[in-house]
């Protein structure tokens, strides 16, 4: 690791002032990609504005079915909240799977879809649940926040505070990991409610995150883990690497989304 | 058997330490004055260097020097060398190119070490390696070895033609070839085992420390022969000779046979403490690691199993290309030669064997001995052929095993080893058993039942180990004898102190060892202390590999104690004025047998020091010094059953059942004996399921060089093992012991595959068995 410095901000418009003020900054907010990036020297910012003991960021609130979860929520936070649990359980399993206990007390859900590695597990459970993502200026849908790997709609300093959602009447995720960094090779979170039923994929597609429409009509049509069988899932814009070619992760993306479907 | 004698399930006296955080690694060692070394190493797998800029680095803080390769050479620093010569069938010797430890002229993978800069601290150091201006002329390279042997590939070595480092063969090839004429049946197989990394939990480290007053250096190193390495680093690379140079290996995490060899890093960095003035250190991070440590494996071979029509083996030809690397380490010529082709008899009665095996050069880090090293390529050669013909053959894989299985001992192999003990039925009796292997077909319906396809296979493995009767090594190439040493110094208040040329690494020598001698003399283990890994205090040895320390190691503590039992009678003796005849040892006491004259243990160890009433003539003192060649190699052989569920929507394998059941000869200490077993099937699960290096084929850039592509067996990818053991003991040493810390990476691999094969239905599986393959090779059988 080059040598940086080390900021700790105490609330959102610390951080923006902290953030601004240096040369070539980063957010960190649990550096659970950041830290082992820079320890192979392949990042090198000059500052680090950490955002994870910022108050307002953190915590999971649920009204009604409305749910907020803070951005510097960790996923053992996000796992074990019992209010979030009786809500959407689906969102809590998910977040009990990513990683390992380190990162799960370390890494966060605001970090997480920051960075929006293609294979991390939150991005297809907010395109699912069709989330908004509150930041220090806006309000993002998730559907415009996931604009391909490792990018979003963050513009530079913003910061997510929050993500947003209405709790589905179900949901559903199932993930097939790499066998050996266990990060999601296939992962599909599924959601039916009000909106309709939708079907969000990472992992798999080229471009990251992404809807797979076939899917979502055939369970708009008859809610089973059987409807999916005679849906064909096109591999032509799916990832293919050392682990996995597009065809096998087209044939995980039918079978995960049958899995999330019995587990909603 | 006592409390804490020979067959007590002893808890290891070493764990304490290491379970506290109080082990002393070599990266632990620091010393007034230590500067930190960073190494500057090629970015590419084949390359030509056109010229090393060091000024930018050398003007950086903290940097006390830039060191390349032309300083080295000009020192007299020699060459990394290849310890066992082996002739081509044409009767050539191998066509070894030049290991230079820092490249100068040509770098040949990615990884290779160019310079050393050594600073204040690592961080300078780092900063100051990339700062190093190293201009190349780009060549091509090529990784895989049955490609790097045609025609019009890149050169690696000016001295191997095509980069062929030899073509060697063993047994009787024109009786192999009248055998397949005339067979009945032929299997025929293309197999290919995995290149496999160790990693081992402690990356390799060293500290080079010179001493200009005393002209003397001592290096610390991670080592598994701290004395191989002394003998090595002053006779080939003119490092210093063996009396100024001492060589310690401290505790040491873990080795799996990466910590046998001399690498560049410990010549370079004593070369580098010398030109300096200062102690240096390296530790390697684990991107170095994945890079330079030697990988094991990496052999592509055909092989041909023919049968008479009554089922019996009647021949087996086995051609092999054995990838060696970029360069030929320590032992790299010996595993896919005389540690492989020698086990393809397996436990079957085979009246004719030919293997040919070509070793090549490949733009790789160099391949050399990795846990098992040639046995488990050997054995997963027979084991899925036999598999697979007991299913082309329509007959059970249980009985086409039993049919050809050795049964009378000695036996000699048509492939020079000569089994001398051994009951393969008696291991597959208990692994049936504890499979409950009858009742397989009812668990196949009910996991059918559940959408889960469920296999099951086997292994009947056989290894050598107790390497090795010195001549016969010798005979074969080895450069150095491979007998061990052991000095037992009993001090003048009775306790214990043993010197052994063996090296543990994780095996819990310092327990076992104290065993036999709590069990021999009867005095309390503690009163023991086991002594190794520093060539100033330990005679020369030869250390730990091939499942050795136990029968060739404790055999030299034996014949010490017998040296030591044989004096201490004579004192006893002298002072109960007995016979020496009479004299027992029981309990830490020396007694005349028949009466009640009895002396501590303690009493007669004093008198040998105070030597004021020994028998006439007799030297003070009780230290006895014993070196012990063995006889022959010894056989541990076994049978592995395991059971498998293959999810056929996604190709993930579920390990439901893993049966061991061994035989090592005699045990010193189960408990230890079964983590030896657990940790080599983990290995050998990690070579079936997970494990593969990965080079680009079209650049030789590693591609699995981090934990997030390269996949290491974890908790949740094993089941319990059910372990049991059958003993026939060894004949050649005193213990009777074969040895036990290769067999689960050996037997286990094939025992998987076949299960999933089974499971799937389709022969045509590969290593590692990825959900992928499995699903793939699921799918072309429906």
């Amino acid at each position: 690791m080059y040598a940086t410095h080390y900021h700790r901000a105490s609330s959102v418009q610390d951080a923006l002032s902290l953030k601004s003020a240096a040369e070539d900054s980063r957010y960190l907010s649990g550096g659970m990609t950041l830290i082992a990036t820079m320890k192979q020297r392949l990042a090198a910012p000059t500052d680090l504005v950490d955002l994870r003991h910022v108050e307002a960021m953190k915590g999971v609130t649920v009204a009604g079915r409305t749910v907020r979860i803070g951005a510097g929520t960790t996923h053992y936070d996000v796992a074990s909240s019992a209010a979030l649990a009786g809500v959407c359980p689906a969102i809590c399993a998910l977040a009990s799977h990513i990683g390992d206990p380190h990162v799960r007390h370390m890494g966060t859900i605001g970090g997480s879809i920051a960075n929006n590695d293609p294979a991390a597990d939150y991005p297809s459970a907010l395109l699912a649940l069709d989330a908004v993502i509150v930041t220090d200026r806006r309000e993002i849908g998730a559907a415009d926040f996931f604009t391909g790997l490792f990018e979003t709609a963050l513009v530079e300093d913003e910061i997510v505070t929050a993500v947003t959602f209405e709790a589905p009447e179900k949901a559903g995720y199932a993930k097939f990991p790499n066998p050996a960094s266990r990060y999601a090779m296939t992962g599909v979170f599924v959601t039916k409610g009000a909106g309709g039923v939708r079907v969000a994929v990472t992992g798999a597609g080229s471009d990251g995150v992404f809807r797979h429409a076939g899917l979502e009509q055939a369970l708009s049509a008859r809610w089973s883990p059987d409807a999916v069988a005679g849906v064909a899932v096109d591999p032509s814009n799916l990832m293919a690497d050392l682990h996995a070619s597009a065809d096998y992760r087209a044939n995980l993306v039918k079978v995960m989304t049958k899995r999330a479907v019995a587990a909603a | 058997m006592g409390v804490e004698g020979i067959g007590a399930r002893v808890a290891r006296k070493e764990d304490k330490r290491f379970l506290t955080g109080k082990g002393r690694y070599t990266d632990d060692m620091t010393v007034p004055g230590m500067k930190y070394a960073f190494f500057v190493r090629s970015a590419y797998a084949h390359a030509r260097i056109l010229s090393i800029d060091t000024a930018a680095a050398e003007a950086m803080p903290g940097i006390i020097a830039v060191l390349g390769g032309k300083q080295l050479q000009a020192d007299g620093i020699g060459n990394l060398i290849c310890g066992w010569m082996i002739h081509s069938k044409d009767g050539s010797p191998m066509k070894m190119g030049a290991w230079r430890p820092l490249a100068h002229e040509t770098v040949r993978y990615v990884g290779d070490a160019i310079a050393i800069v050594v600073a204040d601290s690592l961080s300078e150091a780092r900063d100051a390696a990339e700062a190093v201006v190293v201009e190349y002329e780009v060549l091509s390279a090529v990784t895989q070895a049955s490609l790097a042997l045609a025609d019009g590939q890149p050169q690696i070595h000016p001295e191997a033609a095509n980069n062929i480092i030899f073509d060697w063969q063993l047994g009787d090839g024109d009786a192999t070839d009248a055998a397949l004429a005339r067979a009945a049946h032929v299997t025929e197989m293309k197999i290919v085992n995995n290149r496999l990394s160790p990693n081992p939990m402690e990356p390799r480290a060293t500290l080079g420390i010179y001493d200009d007053a005393e002209d003397h250096y001592t290096c610390y190193t991670t080592s598994q022969n701290p004395h191989v390495a002394r003998l090595v680093m002053s006779a080939f690379y003119n490092v210093a000779p063996e009396n100024k140079l001492r060589v310690i290996a401290p505790d040491v995490g873990g080795g799996f046979g990466s910590k046998i060899y001399i690498y560049p890093e410990e010549i370079v960095c004593l070369w580098a403490s010398k030109k300096t003035g200062v102690p240096v250190k390296w530790t390697s991070d684990r991107t170095e690691a994945f890079l330079t440590d030697a990988h094991g494996r990496d052999h592509e071979t055909t092989v041909k199993m023919a049968f008479d029509a009554d089922h019996r083996i009647i021949g087996l030809k086995v051609d092999t290309i054995a990838n060696i690397g970029a360069y030929m380490s320590l032992f790299s010529s010996a595993t896919p030669t005389y540690l492989y082709a020698t086990l393809l008899s397996g436990q079957y009665d085979i009246p004719a064997i030919h293997a040919n095996v070509r070793a090549v050069y490949t733009n790789t880090a160099p391949v050399d001995a990795y846990r098992g090293a040639g046995r488990p390529e050997a054995t997963y050669v027979m084991e899925r052929t036999i598999e697979t013909a007991a299913r082309e053959l329509g007959v059970s894989p249980v009985e086409l095993r039993r049919k050809n299985f050795i049964r009378s001992f000695p036996h000699q192999t048509p492939v020079i080893m000569n089994y001398d003990a051994g009951d393969f039925d008696a291991s597959l009796d208990a692994a049936l058993a504890a499979s409950d292997y009858a009742g397989f077909p009812a668990r196949k319906a009910a996991a059918a039942a559940r959408g889960m396809k469920r296999g099951i296979g086997m292994s009947c493995y056989i290894e050598a180990c107790g390497i090795a009767p010195s001549a016969a090594v010798g005979s074969l190439g080895a450069g150095v004898g491979l007998w061990e040493s052991a000095e037992v110094r009993v001090n003048a208040v009775g306790t214990i102190e043993v010197l052994t040329g063996s090296h543990s690494h994780g095996q819990g020598h310092e327990t076992t060892f104290a065993q036999l001698i709590a069990d021999r003399f009867g005095v309390p283990m503690d009163n023991v202390n086991i002594v190794h890994g520093d060539t100033d205090k330990v005679q020369m040895g030869m250390g730990t590999y091939g499942s050795r320390s136990g029968a060739v190691g404790m055999s030299a503590i034996v014949k010490a104690l017998d040296k030591v039992e044989a004096k201490a009678k004579k004192i006893a003796a002298h002072l109960m004025e007995a016979d020496e005849s009479d004299i027992v040892i029981e309990n830490g006491e020396l007694k005349v047998a028949g009466t009640d004259k009895t002396l501590p243990w303690f009493q007669v160890a004093l008198a040998a020091y105070t030597a004021h009433n020994l028998p006439s003539g007799m030297e003070p003192g009780l230290k006895e010094t014993a070196f012990y060649d063995p006889s022959n190699f010894t056989f541990p052989a076994g049978c592995y059953i395991c059971e498998v569920e293959v999810d056929p929507e996604t190709g993930k394998t579920q390990i439901v059942q893993f049966v061991a059941a061994d035989d090592f000869g005699n045990i010193i200490n189960p408990m230890i004996v079964e983590g030896q077993v657990h940790g080599g099937i983990a290995q050998g699960i990690g070579q079936a399921l997970l494990e593969a290096v990965h080079y680009d084929p079209a650049n030789g850039q590693l591609i699995t060089a981090s934990y997030m592509d390269y996949a290491m067996p974890r908790a949740d990818d094993l089941p319990s093992f059910q372990l049991s053991h059958q003993t026939t003991p060894c004949p050649s040493n005193p213990l009777g012991i074969k040895g036990c810390g290769e067999a689960g990476a050996i037997g286990s691999p094939p025992a998987l595959i076949n299960a999933i094969t089974d499971a799937i239905g389709n022969n045509d599986l590969s290593m590692p068995a990825t959900p992928q393959k499995v699903w793939l090779a699921a799918n072309v059988a429906h």
